[in-house]
């Protein structure tokens, strides 16, 4: 009896997670990647036959530099959060444990208020008549006020901004867990802080590196509100080419050939990832 | 020493950074002027502005309820998900742990196109049905993780101590392990509620008129120019979060 409610409860669970992931995370991607073999239609958005066509699209020269440029705008907003990031949370981490809790909480109090808004707020700082340009002014630094908004730059400081969070985070879980005493024995042997710091630290904290640029990068390629906000009509990241291609030209193959390629790229880095953390774990065995 | 002050004020220029726009939404909520950035005095109209602005506090309300309706279900969903990844072992089990990772790192806009594709295949209208479902797919993966870490310190002996004194699976889930695991399943709702509320770009592709959220709402502004009074809903708003966060917290921790 005991055993048939228990065999019971197991099928059901069971039951719901397959059906819980079938329908809600691997069919959505399935129907993308089907969405990307398509050819495009005015009213029903896809029709047969399949075909590469979407595929040939994605190498067209125009739509190459935008990419392009959205890549390289992502690869600096990563890079700059790593380096604002990295020492912020190596610092928070030599904190009591009650200290970084705080810490760690006022890094997340701002998410309550919809990034989207926060965005926006941006605007007051960066316009002609905003804080940068009256601070400049007030002190002499510059004769007329420079234009901030609407530019690459605008775009920049909007997505370190929104994304800094997401390096520190991941690099916290994993600093956190260093064992303080691998450091202090390493200066007991005489290393110098920075050979501390080069030899030890950023070594162990690999993972959390890797997992903060991914979380970073990927979503410094999409965020398209940032730019539209922030950019104005000038700058197009990756993202506003996707949501142009479904919302914009109804051009569902091209978007889902985008979003797929990207999809591609992502497991890569996750690949990647998975091997960065793995070469860790191997070298902790050697200890 | 020096160096000690130095990495205070490092830290302080970043939270700086990371509350500025907030500090100014907030100060310039109290600004007299109604189109520019400069300060021209100080009010309290906006406030009362936004009492009459029905539209934009009927989407901050529904924001707050989506976040708080998705944040319950994901918790659920993702506290089962991790009780079964615990307990069972099944076909499929490192398939369905490594697509949680891949759904925590995948970017929002593949999310929302793929989820609103999902939506019109099985003709569920977009609205408020298909916001609760998208924000507890991409919510669930966090609670699940954070409570399969707390339950990796919980001794497999337990469960098998309860088993052989005659417990089942359901009492030995709910008195032994659900008891073990409310700090994680707390910090996985909060965690969920604000991945939630800070959502834009997959709340873009499956809402749909029927039920405008705020962040959306804005956006739509934007293009039309916004009237300060959203900065006084920005305030207003953050406020209430904060404090509803905040005395939640206590009340868990209390009760601990």
């Amino acid at each position: 009896m005991l055993k048939t409610a228990d065999n019971f409860c197991r099928t059901a669970v069971l039951y719901f997670i397959f059906i819980w992931f079938g329908v809600m995370v691997f069919a959505p991607n399935l129907l993308v990647l089907l969405a990307s073999f398509l050819t495009k239609e005015p009213v029903w958005f896809l029709r047969l036959p399949l075909n590469l066509q979407a595929y040939r699209a994605l190498g067209d020269a125009a739509l190459l530099t935008v990419i392009l440029k959205s890549v390289g705008l992502a690869f600096v907003t990563t890079l700059f959060c790593l380096l604002i990031g990295y020492p912020f949370t190596y610092f928070i981490a030599g904190f009591s444990k009650e200290t970084r809790a705080l810490f760690l909480m006022l890094i997340v109090v701002p998410f309550w208020t919809n990034s989207l808004i926060r965005n926006y707020a941006l605007i007051a700082v960066l316009s002609e008549d905003g804080l940068i340009n009256a601070f400049l002014l007030h002190f002499g630094l510059i004769a007329e006020p420079l234009k901030l908004l609407n530019t690459t730059f605008a775009v920049f400081v909007g997505m370190v901004y929104t994304l800094l969070p997401f390096m520190i985070l991941p690099i916290y879980a994993v600093l956190e867990k260093i064992d303080r005493s691998i450091v202090e024995a390493a200066a007991d042997l005489g290393a110098g802080p920075f050979e501390v710091f080069y030899k030890i630290v950023i070594p162990l904290s690999f993972p959390g590196i890797v997992a903060g640029c991914i979380m970073v990068f990927l979503p410094a390629l999409t965020l398209f509100y940032v730019s539209d906000i922030l950019g104005g009509a000038d700058v197009n990241v990756l993202g506003s080419i996707i949501r142009n291609k479904f919302m914009i030209d109804h051009d569902w193959p091209v978007g889902a050939a985008i979003s797929v390629a990207l999809t591609a790229f992502m497991l890569v880095l996750l690949h990647l990832y998975y091997k960065s953390g793995n070469t860790v774990e191997q070298e902790r065995q050697l200890w | 020493m020096v160096s000690k002050l130095l990495k205070s004020l490092y830290i302080a220029v970043v939270y700086l950074f990371l509350y500025m726009p907030l500090a100014v939404a907030i100060v310039f909520s109290f600004n007299d002027a109604s189109n520019s950035n400069a300060w021209s005095g100080f009010t309290t109209k906006w406030y009362a502005s936004l009492l009459h602005d029905q539209s934009l506090i009927k989407s901050a309300v529904r924001s707050l309820f989506l976040a708080a309706s998705s944040a319950t279900v994901s918790t659920v969903v993702g506290t089962i998900m991790a009780i079964a990844l615990h307990r069972y072992r099944f076909i499929g089990q490192k398939v369905v742990f490594g697509s949680l990772s891949v759904i925590m790192m995948s970017p929002e806009i593949i999310q929302g196109i793929s989820l609103a594709m999902i939506f019109i295949v099985l003709g569920i209208p977009l609205g408020f049905t298909t916001l609760l479902l998208a924000h507890t797919v991409f919510c669930f993966p966090f609670v699940t993780m954070t409570v399969l870490a707390r339950l990796k310190g919980v001794s497999r002996t337990l469960a098998e101590a309860a088993a052989d004194l005659g417990a089942n699976d359901v009492s030995i889930v709910r008195r032994i392990l659900i008891p073990l695991i409310v700090p994680a399943v707390f910090a996985g709702w909060l965690m969920s509620f604000t991945l939630s509320i800070d959502d834009v770009i997959i709340s873009f592709f499956v809402s749909g008129k029927s039920y405008e959220i705020l962040p959306l709402k804005i956006y739509s502004m934007v293009r039309t120019g916004i009237q300060p009074d959203v900065n006084a809903l920005c305030a207003a708003l953050f406020f209430v979060t904060f404090a509803v966060v905040m005395i939640s917290y206590r009340l868990v921790r209390d009760r601990k």
